[in-house]
């Protein structure tokens, strides 16, 4: 009865698509692959959603996409955390055309079928005109049946099969424990965002997410920028200057397609040694001088959390964590993408900050702006570039073999995982078999209602 | 240098604006004749002499909500002082800044220009823009702070602001 769209695609073809050193053009322009990672991908296994930040309080809510599909990600009047399809069983409609809020039903503008927000039909209009019983649960939305949190970041799957989400992450809950815990509390929450468009394929994105390769050459202007007026090149991303594999920085590539460009041994190992690799900043002077005199010894520590954190921690198919942002990948088209790049803030329950909180983040929105504005303007236009290539048909290779063959240069670990230097291209690799893997498996999708 | 207090000037400066305009029409028409200049300035990518109409403690501010908030508190499209605008032209000039490689050509109307007590200014525009073989349209209303016909605060409101932007690496 229900068949994802796409399966009927022959699937011998991924095998000519994806090779270890070289993916086809056509996993990037071609419509019905395209389709079928709504379902094979998007559907298969743990998306990204949203932050418990953002729905903070029984009720709240922020609309979101599974793939293409629209969702209200919200806490019910329970406290449960769900994610109900943005859609009305009725026509079809979505509900709810608001970006947040909070709401206890949501009824539909069209007719105004009205539901709880746990999902189930609270009524509809004139029921005396409907032979049907509304009590079946067929009138209800749908909701994805398996909706888990880690540690404030929520995800959902369509997919029954899928293994639950701490085992999904696997490896990479490391980093984004010490990611959380550098904060008061070991939790952040999100402020706002810098939403970026451009007219190309996701996995572009996703592909530049640990590219240790990029930096000097599509950020060079930012780097320069960071530097300009002084002697010596130490601000920003300095640490990619020169020969970035023979420095102590690594990438780490993980079972599930995630992955971790680790920049932290680049940067000394003793407080403030972050925030003192931060370039110009507006109101960093002042802050910085009002931080100090309130916390003198231990102003170190407070500072570097308004610094840019030296991590990309990648969670396959449509989270990082960069810097301090949460950024989000959202597909739209085959060649139409979203980035999101939420900004975050220290929360300090606790005020292990002795008072500071606000200075530091004050600071810490300016730092956050900085890459956005200096550096994702320029990866996304090189993003739009590749998709304009890849309509050169005939050249059907894009390379990803960086590292491949050079004996001893990718390690594996204790735990599986492989590592290798900065600008090593295995983490793609890594993330293709497993895009493979999953285009030529039969997921198990369904929803609840 | 932006500090507590500067910060606190600028949300309250344009937390709310007037109903009715000053009035003195050699104002208006002095302001009329900044708006244009700076239109006429960004335009041609004169972006050193732009930033000559600018006070020297400055802010130029893209909010990334409607309604603007407090820049202390969350991100902003852009949130640039006087040296970060600085920073934002160094890169523009260097030669690899990819999203303005090659650089787009714009063309702007200002207009519903009306001045308010204080020398706090509004304006709607229109930018449109060519780049990489495209015409696109940017639109919104800007507040701006003058002090001594200087800019000291320029508060761009896209109409889009909280949504996904193409390649926004233009000085509005």
């Amino acid at each position: 009865m229900s068949r994802p769209s796409g399966s009927k695609m022959n699937t011998s073809i991924f095998s000519e698509l994806v090779h270890e050193d070289r993916v086809h053009r056509s996993i990037y322009t071609d419509p019905a692959i395209f389709e079928r990672e709504m379902t094979h991908v998007f559907g298969a296994v743990w998306v990204y959603l949203a932050h418990e930040s953002q729905i903070p309080h029984n009720d709240d809510f922020v609309t979101a996409r599974l793939g293409l599909r629209p969702l209200i990600v919200l806490r019910d009047a329970e406290g449960r955390i769900r994610a109900l399809f943005n859609r009305c069983t009725h026509r079809g409609a979505r509900i709810c055309r608001q970006a947040s809020g909070s709401a206890r039903t949501f009824q539909c503008p069209y007719h105004g079928w009205t539901y709880f927000n746990t999902g189930r039909l609270r009524g509809v209009p004139w029921p005396e005109g409907y032979a049907c019983d509304f009590k079946d649960a067929k009138f209800n939305l749908a909701q994805m049946p398996r909706v888990e949190s880690y540690r404030g970041f929520v995800f959902g799957t369509l997919n029954a099969d899928a293994p639950d989400l701490a085992a999904y992450l696997g490896g990479i809950k490391k980093p984004i424990d010490e990611w959380l815990d550098r904060h008061p509390g070991g939790k952040v929450c999100v402020r706002e965002a810098n939403r970026f468009k451009f007219r190309g394929n996701w996995k572009l994105a996703y592909d530049n997410a640990a590219d240790g390769y990029h930096v000097v050459f599509s950020h060079r202007s930012l780097l320069e920028m960071e530097n300009r007026g002084k002697a010596e090149q130490d601000k920003g991303m300095s640490f990619y200057l020169g020969k970035p594999d023979e420095g102590p920085m690594y990438v780490q590539a993980f079972a599930h397609g995630h992955h971790f460009k680790d920049k932290r041994p680049s940067v000394e190992k003793r407080a403030g040694a972050l925030w003192e690799l931060e370039a110009a900043h507006p109101g960093m002077e002042h802050y910085e001088e009002l931080i100090k005199a309130r916390l003198k010894e231990k102003a170190g520590r407070a500072l570097d959390l308004a610094a840019s954190e030296t991590v990309n921690i990648n969670v396959f198919p449509n989270l990082s964590l960069l810097g301090n942002h949460i950024q989000v990948i959202q597909p739209l088209a085959v060649d139409e993408t979203d980035t999101t790049w939420y900004a975050t803030a220290v929360v300090d329950e606790g005020d292990e900050l002795g008072g500071a909180l606000d200075a530091v983040n004050a600071l810490r929105m300016r730092t956050q702006e900085a890459f956005p504005n200096f550096g994702e303007v320029d990866d996304a236009a090189n993003f739009e570039e590749i998709q304009k290539g890849l309509a050169a048909c005939e050249d059907e290779w894009v390379y990803m073999h960086r590292g491949l063959g050079i004996p001893g240069r990718v390690r594996k670990e204790a735990d599986g995982s492989l590592r290798a230097p900065a600008t090593d291209e295995v983490f793609m690799r890594e993330h293709m078999k497993e895009w493979k893997r999953l285009m030529t498996s039969t997921p198990n999708l369904g929803v609840l209602r | 240098m932006i500090d507590e207090a500067f910060y606190l000037k600028v949300v309250e400066s344009f937390s709310s604006w007037p109903e009715r305009e000053a009035g003195d029409p050699a104002i208006r028409e002095q302001c009329r004749m900044l708006l244009e200049r700076e239109a006429r300035l960004l335009d041609q990518r004169r972006f050193e002499e732009w930033l000559g109409l600018y006070a020297a403690e400055c802010v130029y501010w893209v909010p990334a909500t409607p309604g603007a908030g407090d820049p202390r508190r969350e991100v902003a499209v852009a949130f640039d002082d006087r040296r970060r605008l600085e920073d934002r032209i160094f890169r523009l000039r260097t030669g690899s800044a990819w999203s303005q490689t090659p650089p787009s050509r714009t063309v702007r109307l200002v207009s519903n220009v009306e001045v308010f007590e204080n020398l706090m200014v509004r304006s709607t525009f229109f930018v449109q823009e060519f780049r990489a073989g495209e015409t696109r349209l940017w639109s919104g209303w800007c507040g701006y702070r003058l002090k001594n016909w200087k800019i000291e605060v320029k508060q761009v409101n896209l109409i889009d602001c909280d949504q996904a932007l193409r390649n926004p690496s233009l000085i509005f």
